[in-house]
């Protein structure tokens, strides 16, 4: 176990700000083992420089998030989600 | 309590950016020697869902910013809006909000946040809420929502701390369960039990999960907050005895939250 591990409510503020919608609850398909699964279930490891967002059933990174030390800009990845289920 | 706002669908207001927001500090409750309830006044709130949290952050004079989550621990019903903050002696943000708040001063915040771990009276039951220090927060805004509404939805608690002190809510929760209107609460203590102590007195395990909760065929929907380490074994055991990941909601507190 290891104890950093948080999940996908540990990046609801940041996630939320980013994209304008509540993220924890939109459905995520993993790119590497194809889980399906919220957001909020996800693994989350926010004690590296960035934010790294993992599949809670494969551990494949499934995004990645930085800021500058000011917060005013964020970049993004998530080459590890095949595809996000939004409802609003 | 008076409603003051409707709470949204899924506490969530589309088209609504999420902006930081300055509340006045209202009042403060010691709820145990390291634990804090802080009620704010927050103008703006749109209202919020059982479960949900909030961002708070500090600035320090020369402009440094430290930002912290925190479960909110008031039921939507409530006029007010109440945290309940523990304070960890090596952390940035819990020391000022535990020991140099006081009432009047202005507290940044934006919220209300995330929408996975929440519970609505209206999913009904049956419910187990296992809580790890104090982890007990957003499980206690689901309780007092369940009360708050008149609910009757089967829901009992597991709730372990160290020691009796350290027990968050402990009146207002056995006086909530003797209303014996579908609401009971369990109490372990892990590391130290007064003289007779009539609840548990070790950590949370699949025997004593299995003799607090809901069998897999009821069919139950759990919320399991705490520690890393807590919330590993008891969402483990709880799958282990046949519950289904997805009806297993968790939420972690990290290590070097504070």
């Amino acid at each position: 176990m290891n104890e950093m591990k948080l999940d996908g409510n540990a990046v609801a503020g940041t996630l939320e700000q980013m994209f304008a919608f509540e993220v924890t609850t939109a459905i995520g398909t993993c790119a590497n083992c194809g889980a399906v699964g919220a957001v909020g279930a996800a693994s989350v490891y926010s004690q590296a420089p960035g934010i790294v967002v993992r599949c809670p059933a494969c551990e494949s990174v499934l995004l990645r998030l930085a800021s500058d030390e000011g917060g005013s800009r964020y970049w993004l990845e998530m080459t590890g989600v095949r595809s996000l289920e939004v409802r609003l | 309590m008076t409603t003051s706002a409707t709470p949204r669908r899924r506490g969530f207001t589309p088209g609504r950016p999420l902006a930081w927001q300055l509340c006045d500090v209202a009042e403060l409750v010691e709820e145990t020697p390291t634990v804090k309830t802080i009620v704010l006044t927050a103008p703006d709130w749109p209202g919020h869902l059982a479960g949900q949290h909030v961002d708070v952050r500090l600035t320090a004079e020369d402009g440094y910013q430290a930002e912290r989550s925190y479960s909110i621990a008031s039921p939507p019903e409530d006029g007010q809006l109440a945290l309940t903050v523990e304070r960890l002696d090596d952390g940035e943000v819990s020391p000022y909000l535990a020991e140099e708040l006081v009432v009047g001063d202005k507290l940044e915040l934006r919220g209300p946040i995330g929408g996975y771990f929440v519970w609505d009276a209206s999913e009904g039951g049956p419910v187990l809420l296992v809580g790890g220090g104090s982890g007990i927060v957003p499980l206690m805004a689901m309780i007092r929502h369940r009360y708050a509404v008149g609910s009757d939805a089967p829901v009992r608690l597991l709730y372990s701390a160290k020691r009796e002190d350290d027990l968050i809510y402990r009146a207002e929760l056995n006086e909530l369960a003797a209303r014996g209107d579908g609401f009971e609460t369990y109490f372990t203590l892990t590391r130290e039990q007064p003289a007779g102590w009539q609840g548990y007195g070790r950590r949370v395990d699949g025997e004593m999960l299995a003799e607090v909760g809901w069998d897999p065929e009821a069919d139950p929907h759990a919320f399991v907050c705490g520690p890393t380490g807590f919330v590993e074994a008891v969402a483990s055991a709880l799958v282990e005895s046949g519950h289904p990941p997805a009806r297993v909601k968790t939420e972690r507190f990290g290590p070097t939250g504070g």
